[in-house]
């Protein structure tokens, strides 16, 4: 049993860089990775842009170091890279030393592949190398593909609850140290962005044709982006004598239970997975130095989001800003990316700038940070991540003492 | 630390045939899938007219709610949030995937429904049993080969002895190409109707049954 | 107007998964939205989609649907106005 859950690794990749440490040049540098659709034939390639890497399934594969005849899906190769650097960062080299496990998150698994291959599938008389992505089409493929080129065997699972779906990964990850089932487990999300869900979010017409503008009372929607993100957590037995990045103090999921995709206007499902995660954390609201929100750039989200966090801070909120117009939204993955972005938040002492904000919302008391602050200590950060089906979560990442 | 928790309602919908608590209720086993859940919902008499906005996942997974809340109407108990929705099941939205797919891939008829896509995310049948009865405790959608009692039955026990919820709402729900599957069932941390130890050994008893 | 108007009802009722509904149940002038036949926004989105898919009629911005959704009549009438 531990009580505390460590963070020792991380990774990721998005359209703002393929490890931690170019994401982090990006975030300083006001870089946004927010630009046009190149990967994919998309008739709505000039109309929307996404923040997409840039990358093609080949230089991925060889990226995560496999061979030509290893490549699997879009989302499980942009997972396997950044477990790859988690594992590193942790210093993991044998990975059967403790109880280890994965548990990860996708919405679209291998949908991408899937649609590349589409009329080739429909044609029973025709055959090719591309047959094996069949198997590679559901969501818990992603997950085998990584655990197996890592080797991990004690524990493994997938989560699909949409955009929150990582932040359920990682609280779930949390849960398996604390009852002592697992010592350390690598937890996360990945999705790679598809013809799918560009189709799906344009019918929704939540899409901004422009960069997205999270918090602006003009904003016009969200941009679409894929990435992956993993945490090693780790519990006190297995994390001795190391580098402790940060603590995962405190988590919390509730249901909305308002509407299938639009959250509710006061965001009470917001407001109660935010006040258990601080149930979780025995912390404050004024402990919080610095909320990443989840700010997807939605008419209905950045409002329904505020107005709980208003109401949770009683109208004194610390500073906040969303990231999405960094790396666009990057759906299943987002919670782990911006989670990472929370520990960078407390291990450099900075806030990242909320990118293209020009006009306040009358409906709330607060304006996100827009510029990078640096200097303010930074030692607990509440990161907020929701998802379709009324699925809202809330994470806290705390400095180690 | 040996805490007990309790099955206290069951219900199963698979081959034709509604079970509640092991016995059966309804059974017709002449019609194709989507049509047997609409008879379901109308033998039963629910009334809830997002039923038919719903694709053939969340249809099925209402019923069986509607059902074991029925029976067992645990949010007339307990606060919104302290009910949890934990539901798992193999073939995730696919049904509604391949739909969406097909409206997106007709380069000459070429219209995403956006009704259409709002299901293809296999946890939305959660909302739709939250937003039926306001429950906004914890939910999480797993994806499994098949259903898992051992996994099921340690995570929901876990959750309840935590307190971190006071009841849950859990099972598998699973529909692709005219096949499905739906058990679902209630675990509280009191004793109820059933009283049925909430253990892997006994779920996969009442699974099987 | 009213062989439109009869049109469109079957329209929305397939479209929109209304088979508690008649055509006969639908009122030409009662709001569609809200207490009328109680539909909600991914209705309203749904039913952009109609009027492009049957009647070629585009309507880009989703704010736009509040005006011509209010009820049966005024969707007729915007299909009428802006037809191909």
């Amino acid at each position: 049993m531990s009580s505390k859950i460590y963070i020792t690794g991380m990774g990721m990749i998005s359209a703002i860089g393929n490890n931690v440490a170019e994401s982090l040049a990006s975030l300083e540098n006001s870089n946004s990775g927010i630009g046009t659709l190149e990967n994919i034939r998309s008739r709505h390639k000039a109309i929307i842009p996404v923040g997409e890497i840039k990358a093609s399934n080949e230089e991925l594969t060889a990226m995560a170091g496999l061979l030509p005849e290893q490549q699997s899906t879009r989302t499980a190769l942009l997972g396997l890279i950044a477990v790859q650097e988690a594992l590193k960062t942790a210093g993991i080299t044998d990975i059967k030393e403790f109880r280890t496990g994965i548990i990860s998150s996708t919405s679209v698994g291998g949908m991408g592949t899937t649609e590349n291959h589409w009329y080739e599938y429909l044609d029973k008389e025709k055959t090719g190398p591309w047959l094996k992505y069949i198997e590679a089409h559901e969501c818990g493929d992603s997950t085998e593909f990584i655990a197996d080129k890592i080797g991990i065997k004690d524990y493994l699972s997938t989560i699909s609850t949409a955009c929150s779906s990582s932040a359920n990964a990682i609280m779930f990850g949390a849960r398996l140290i604390k009852h002592g089932i697992l010592d350390r487990v690598v937890v996360g999300g990945t999705d790679s962005m598809t013809r799918f869900t560009i189709n799906g979010f344009m019918a929704l017409m939540i899409l901004d044709k422009e960069k997205c503008k999270p918090f602006d009372s003009d904003r016009q929607g969200l941009n679409l982006g894929e990435g992956a993100g993993f945490f090693v957590i780790e519990s006190e037995k297995s994390a001795k004598g190391k580098e402790i990045l940060a603590e995962l103090s405190g988590y919390g999921n509730s249901n909305d239970a308002f509407h299938q995709t639009a959250s509710s206007p006061d965001g009470a499902g917001a407001y109660l997975a935010m006040e258990k995660a601080f149930k979780v954390s025995g912390l404050k609201p004024t402990d919080i130095d610095y909320i990443n929100a989840h700010g997807t750039g939605t008419s209905i989200n950045d409002l329904s989001e505020g107005t709980a966090i208003d109401k949770l801070f009683s109208k004194n909120v610390p500073n906040i800003s969303s990231t999405k117009a960094f790396t666009g939204h990057t759906l299943a993955a987002c919670a782990a990316i911006e989670g990472i972005f929370s520990v960078l938040a407390i291990k450099h002492n900075m806030i990242f700038p909320n990118l293209n904000y020009v006009n306040p919302m009358t409906e709330l008391s607060f304006k996100p940070t827009t510029t990078l602050e640096k200097g303010k200590k930074i030692n607990h950060v509440l990161s907020n991540s929701f998802g379709f089906g009324g699925n809202t979560s809330a994470l806290i990442f705390s400095r180690h003492q | 630390m040996e805490y007990k928790n309790y099955i206290n309602t069951f219900c199963s919908i698979k081959n034709g045939t509604v079970s509640i608590d092991g016995s059966i209720s309804f059974e017709d086993k002449t019609l194709p899938a989507a049509d047997f859940i609409k008879l379901v919902y109308k033998h039963f008499q629910i009334s809830y007219p997002k039923f038919y906005k719903m694709d053939q996942l969340s249809r099925l997974a209402f019923v069986v709610s509607e059902l074991i809340l029925k029976n067992n109407p645990i949010t007339l108990k307990n606060e919104d949030a302290d009910i949890a929705i934990i539901i798992a099941n193999s073939a995730s939205s696919l049904e509604t995937d391949e739909e969406h797919q097909r409206n997106i891939s007709d380069k000459n008829n070429y219209f995403a429904s956006p009704a259409v896509f709002v299901y293809t995310l296999p946890n939305i049948l959660i909302g739709e049993i939250a937003i039926r009865n306001s429950i906004k405790g914890e939910n999480t959608f797993f994806i499994f080969d098949k259903f898992d009692a051992d996994f099921m039955s340690s995570y929901i026990n876990s959750l309840l002895n935590s307190n971190k919820i006071k009841c849950c709402i859990t099972g598998w729900v699973d529909f692709y190409e005219n096949k499905y599957e739906a058990f679902l069932y209630t675990v509280e941390k009191e004793k109820g109707i059933l009283s049925l130890e909430h253990t892997s050994d006994q779920l996969k008893k009442i699974y099987n049954n | 107007m009213d062989a439109l108007i009869d049109q469109l009802k079957g329209e929305i009722i397939e479209q929109l998964n209304l088979e508690d509904l008649k055509k006969e149940d639908i009122d030409n002038e009662a709001p569609l939205f809200g207490e009328g036949l109680g539909l909600d926004s991914i209705d309203a989105l749904e039913l952009i989609v109609l009027l492009e898919k049957n009647y070629g009629i585009k309507v880009a911005n989703p704010a736009d649907g509040k005006k011509i959704f209010q009820s049966i009549r005024t969707m007729a009438e915007f299909i009428e106005a802006n037809k191909k």
